[in-house]
């Protein structure tokens, strides 16, 4: 409680009628501004397209919904596979690279070898090279590796911008657990592996589910890659087949194409709503250290 | 009982048993395991192996291919700078530097105040605080190839909602061509862009106001400071390291952006928004030209160095800022 009447300071000083005009006023704006477009998205999905084109009536509801659009898109295109796609992808890549993470973090941040330093640079370094200089290698790559058109390419070049977020989320996870902790398991005879297993891990559980959480976002939001190695319409991603597939020549389908956002949209935003301390938590902390 | 053990074998029993084979083998193997250079090499090598294989060399074989007339299909082979010489000559390529300056800077002015402003509207005491910021944060986690999907359709040459709301408040005449002209194009993509920006920008900004002492303010109110300078002297030097960080970031994200331009313009109005990134795809890709391709995309890394040079020194300036109390 203390906490709380400290946190607000002294705003209570000011009056209502001001504090309308200086917060609530421009947040309402704000979020209009950031909400209109998922309104915007979710209307249109359920709007029957002879309301989508007539110009009269009012364009921000809908008279009669319908679920037209959702049953074209999963009946007549690809969109389940795409979203099984999305969904091995995006699962097989996040514990590769989490598996990954929790050893290269512990061992830069606890085991202090010789250049632990330098390595955990080099990864904060990894963490800011962007796909878009790397697509064109990794693609000659995938080919060479015969790889291109399959989901291995996918979940193997995934982990190149999970991992560095992963390991520099749990590096200062790990800073946070006292040293002491592993020093008393030290004394008892604990080996580094139980210390890792019995002791670490159990504590960082929060810091796992954070970078877990945010790895999963990040590789289904994933677009250049899987729209440079993937061409078959059975194996591509929900992004790269909404914007390749629902997109006949000039005739844009607004309704299918909306309810394709929509859903494939769902899952992170269902899995964000469950973890949304761990989601903030994971952005910041990167960000922070 | 098992702690007396370990320091036991491990210095005694390999002079004892130095004759007897494989327990000091097995012996060898656990004192490696103890040494700590050992064991944090080999904690490292599955992450090491990936990054390596994936991430350094692909890097170091961007910038080989520059140097190459690679092809789709086919193998290239040095031609020096060739590559960047034409590029230097190729008036899109030229128009390209200028997009992605212009976009990146103003994209990322504008996220850096709306974001600003949001935190500290944020940091307020309001009813639903945690909801509101929950909600606040959407834009940053849907797919931005989603999202720009509903942008497109609310740029909609036809059936812009927006212009609808616009014509009918009398403010224009005509239904906007939000992707048609090249400038207008330009601003279309920019407000996308900030639309998902600005979240990132703002809760990660408030997070750093969050460990703002209250106290400051009061000190500062007493001593009579108005609103204005209590911003200027107290928040703004209390958030400049986190604000470094998280402009860092967002200028990154954005010079490097390929999803969003791709959906909405494909680079279109004539060239107009086209970036460093959907140019370099566009030639390799679908043109399938991977040497000038990768020279382009080759061309972005200074930009970047220098980028990530100036968040180094931003992390740097905490140190001496915070005085060593910080961890």
């Amino acid at each position: 409680m203390a906490d709380k009447e400290q946190r607000e300071g002294m705003h209570y000083l000011e009056s209502l009628p001001r504090r309308w005009v200086t917060v609530y006023i421009p947040l309402l704006l704000f979020l209009f501004f950031l909400l209109f477009p998922f309104y915007w998205m979710g209307l249109t999905a359920f709007k029957p397209n002879s309301e989508l084109l007539s110009s009269d009536g009012n364009p921000f509801w809908i008279v009669e919904p319908t679920l037209d659009h959702f049953k074209k898109l999963f009946v007549d295109t690809s969109y389940p596979e795409w979203m099984w796609n999305t969904v091995i992808v995006s699962v097989v890549s996040t514990f590769v690279s989490l598996a990954a993470s929790v050893f290269a973090a512990y061992a830069i941040e606890r085991l202090r070898f010789k250049g632990s330093r330098q390595l955990g640079l080099a990864i904060f370094l990894a963490y800011l090279v962007p796909p878009s200089i790397l697509f064109i290698p990794l693609a000659t790559m995938v080919f060479q590796l015969g790889m291109f058109d399959s989901r291995w390419a996918l979940i193997l070049t995934y982990p190149t911008f999970l991992i560095p977020f992963c390991t520099w989320l749990l590096m200062g996870y790990f800073r946070s657990i006292p040293f002491e902790l592993e020093e008393c398991a030290l004394i008892d005879g604990a080996t580094r592996w139980q210390i890792l297993t019995r002791i670490v891990l159990p504590l960082a559980v929060p810091g796992l589910i954070s970078a877990g959480i945010f790895a999963f976002t990040l590789s289904w939001n994933e677009f250049i890659y899987a729209l440079t190695f993937i061409s078959a319409s059975e194996n591509k991603t929900v992004p790269v087949g909404v914007i390749t597939e629902l997109v006949e020549g000039d005739v844009y389908h607004w309704g299918s194409l909306m309810a394709g956002a929509l859903v494939g949209s769902l899952p992170v935003a269902v899995m964000y709503s469950f973890f949304v301390e761990y989601y903030v938590a994971g952005m910041t902390g990167a960000v922070k250290e | 009982m098992c702690w007396i053990e370990k320091p036991v074998c491990s210095t005694l029993k390999p002079v004892n048993g130095s004759d007897s084979g494989n327990p000091s083998v097995s012996k060898l193997i656990s004192r490696w395991l103890d040494n700590r250079n050992v064991l944090g090499l080999l904690f490292m090598l599955p992450a090491a192996a990936i990054l390596l294989v994936f991430l350094t060399y692909p890097l170091g074989l961007g910038v080989w291919l520059g140097f190459t007339d690679a092809k789709v299909g086919r193998d290239g082979v040095w031609i020096g700078f060739e590559n960047y010489e034409w590029l230097w000559e190729d008036s899109v390529f030229r128009l390209s530097i200028f997009n992605t300056f212009l976009y990146t800077l103003v994209a990322s002015v504008i996220k850096f105040v709306l974001g600003l402003w949001l935190a500290l509207l944020l940091n307020r005491h309001l009813p639903f605080k945690s909801f509101l910021r929950a909600i606040v944060l959407l834009p940053f986690i849907v797919p931005t190839v989603l999202s720009a999907i509903a942008f497109w359709w609310l740029y909609d040459a036809q059936f812009s909602v927006l212009s609808w709301a616009l014509v009918k408040l009398g403010l224009i005449d005509e239904y906007i061509n939000f992707l048609g002209e090249p400038n207008l194009a330009r601003a279309s993509t920019i407000a996308a862009n900030v639309w998902r920006g600005v979240p990132f920008v703002a809760i990660c900004l408030l997070a750093g106001l969050q460990t703002v002492s209250p106290a400051l303010y009061e000190a500062a109110a007493i001593d009579g400071a108005t609103p204005w300078q209590q911003f200027r002297n107290v928040t703004l030097p209390m958030l400049s390291p986190i604000i470094a960080v998280v402009m860092t970031f967002s200028v990154l994200f954005t010079f490097t952006d390929f999803q969003l331009i791709w959906v909405l313009t494909r680079g279109g109005p004539i060239n107009a928004t086209h970036l460093m990134a959907t140019l370099s795809f566009q030639r390799a890709i679908p043109g399938g030209a991977l040497g000038e391709g990768a020279a382009i995309a080759t061309a972005m890394i200074p930009f970047l160095l220098a980028a990530i040079l100036f968040s180094y020194f931003g992390l740097q300036r905490r140190k001496w800022q915070q005085g060593g109390a910080d961890k």
